[in-house]
Order: C-alpha cells, then structure tokens, then sequence
C-alpha cells in the first residue's frame, strides 16, 4: 500500500471516530474542561503552522521567495472579506506572476 | 411552512437549508480535487478521501504536507490533529441523535462545521436540519472532488502556477474565525514561532507536528 493511501485510511478511520465520539462513546456527558481546551486550539494552532510552512517552507531552510507575495496578497484579500476561493486564486495567481517576472 | 408543523423539522428542512450554502463546498471540492491531482496525491485518494473524511481543512493539510516532501506519519498527525476539534463539536449534538449505537455511528458522520451551524440555528441542536444538510453537504463535496481531479490533470507544472501559495492562503482563511479569540491567537502566535525556528533544521513535516504543542496553552487556567 502506497503512502498516500495509508494516509487515507489512517486519517479517515480516525474522523469517523471523533464524529461519532459524542453521539455513540460519551453521550450526554461533557468533555473534561482541559482536554476541551487542549482540543479546540489545536485547530488554529495546525492551520498557522500549515500557513507558514506553506509561505516560508524550503529543503531545511526558510525561503524567502514569491510565494511571500501572493500569500501578502491574499492577506489583503481577506481582510476585504473575499471568498476563501478568491482569495486562493489570487494568492496562486499572483505567485505565478512574481515566478514569471523574475 | 413545514418547519411550523408539530414534530419539528423534517429532514428536507436539512436539506432545504443547505442549499444556499451549496457554492462553497462545491468551489472548495473543486479546488481540493484539482490540487490533490496536480500535486500527485492521486484522484481516486482524493475522492476516497472525500468520501471517508469529509473534512476538507484535514484533506488540503494531508495534501500539502505531503506535496512539502512531508512523511506520511508527518501527513496523518496533522489531519488528525485538525480534526480532533470535531470530538468537542460530537459531543454538543451527542443528545440529539437517535436510535442504537450502529445508526448513530452512520449519522453522526454527516457533522461538518456548516452542518453543525445550521442545526443550531434555531437555539437548539435539532438532528433533522443537521442530518439533510450534512447529506447535501456531502453529495456536493465528493461530486465536486470527482470533477476537481478531472480539470486538474489539464494544468501544468503546480509550483509555477502558484498553487502552494494557494494552500497558505486557504489555511489563513479558515485560521481567520479562531482568531477572534485571545487563546487561539496566542496559541496560534506560538505555533508560528515554533514552526519557524524549526523550518531551518528539521525535516519537511516536523515542525508542524512541533508546533502542535503549542496548544498545551490551553491547560492554563
């Protein structure tokens, strides 16, 4: 079984679990508060880190290249509360510009 | 109107609710399936994927990570870790579900972030609005996943058309409505922290599982 694959059914076995935690394991009880905690940063906490990665990621180095400015773009972009797919398509588009320029 | 009738919503009030919302998850599975295909994750997983899943930040995080040159144990964590979220999210709707253990395991696969918000529009949890539009949301996301692969083998060369910056700006997006909170933003600060003083020495993949510890913020009182 390739990578890719295991990572399908790795990762789809364990999101059926966690939406059917409440419903069929804990029921009606609530989540230890910390744990409760602990759970929910960890979203943002995952997608920063995909974030920078994604912008400044290299091969064992920080890069510093035209990914920069399509991410800065699309920052512009969300802070005018564009579409989350408008704001991909400019970050992709002008990353592709700044690749062709220099 | 039907959600007037005694006995409470009906599952085609789900589905009629959906509806509106049905370009996003169609826009966002589109874009999923061609970037899974332009960067080598291959359309049948991307579509399994879908179908399995049906969690679409966890999907794109598993994508990328491996498009990075990320391991595969590198991969799984952090999907896994992005949707760890959703145990908090089961058990707020765990009361409303009915029937035995086997039909609640099938139904509770229907909850996604917009599914959950629409059930709970009303005030309360109510299963019906909850199950119709998790249906609807997931016809929509693995159709569109499907169609996602097919246009994304006619683009070319992923990284010169800018499609990593795609990815940041896709997490970016969806990290936006945590940080409106004061913990999330210092957690999510650390993380960055973490991840950038790590990107030099560690391999792909490492530091963003490293950074994952920067939600033990949340054992503080």
């Amino acid at each position: 079984m390739s990578g890719v694959w295991i990572v399908v059914a790795v990762v789809g076995i364990a999101t059926v679990a966690f939406k059917a935690a409440g419903p069929v394991v804990i029921g009606r009880r609530e989540l230890p508060p910390r744990i409760k905690s602990l759970v929910e940063l960890l979203a943002p906490v995952m997608l920063i880190a995909l974030v920078v990665t994604q912008t400044f990621g290299g091969d064992q180095q920080i890069e510093v290249d035209a990914r920069v400015v399509g991410v800065g773009a699309a920052v512009v972009a969300i802070a005018l509360r564009a579409h989350i797919i408008v704001a991909m398509a400019i970050a992709a588009l002008v990353t592709a510009l700044v690749r062709l320029a220099v | 109107m039907a959600t007037q009738r005694a006995g409470g919503p009906r599952i085609r009030d789900g589905v009629r609710a959906a509806l509106p919302l049905a370009p996003s998850p169609i826009l966002f599975g589109l874009s999923y399936g061609v970037l899974a295909d332009a960067t080598g994750f291959g359309s049948a997983a991307a579509v399994v994927m879908s179908a399995t899943t049906f969690a679409g930040a966890s999907q794109f995080a598993a994508v990328s990570v491996l498009d990075a040159g990320g391991t595969v144990a590198a991969a799984i964590l952090a999907a896994i870790f992005l949707n760890a979220r959703y145990m908090a999210i089961s058990v707020t709707v765990a009361s409303i579900f009915p029937g035995g253990k086997l039909r609640r395991l099938v139904e509770s696969q229907a909850i996604v972030d917009e599914s959950w918000a629409l059930s709970g529009r009303r005030g309360s949890f109510e299963w019906p609005i909850l199950v119709g539009s998790g249906l609807v949301f997931y016809g929509l996301w693995v159709g569109s996943t499907a169609a996602g692969t097919l246009i994304g083998g006619v683009l070319g060369d992923p990284n010169a058309l800018g499609l990593d910056a795609a990815f940041a700006a896709l997490f970016l997006a969806l990290a936006v409505p945590y940080l409106r909170e004061r913990r999330s933003r210092e957690a999510a600060a650390l993380a960055a922290v973490i991840t950038l003083v790590l990107l030099p020495f560690a391999p792909a993949g490492v530091p963003i599982i490293a950074a994952s510890a920067a939600c033990l913020l949340g054992l503080r009182r």
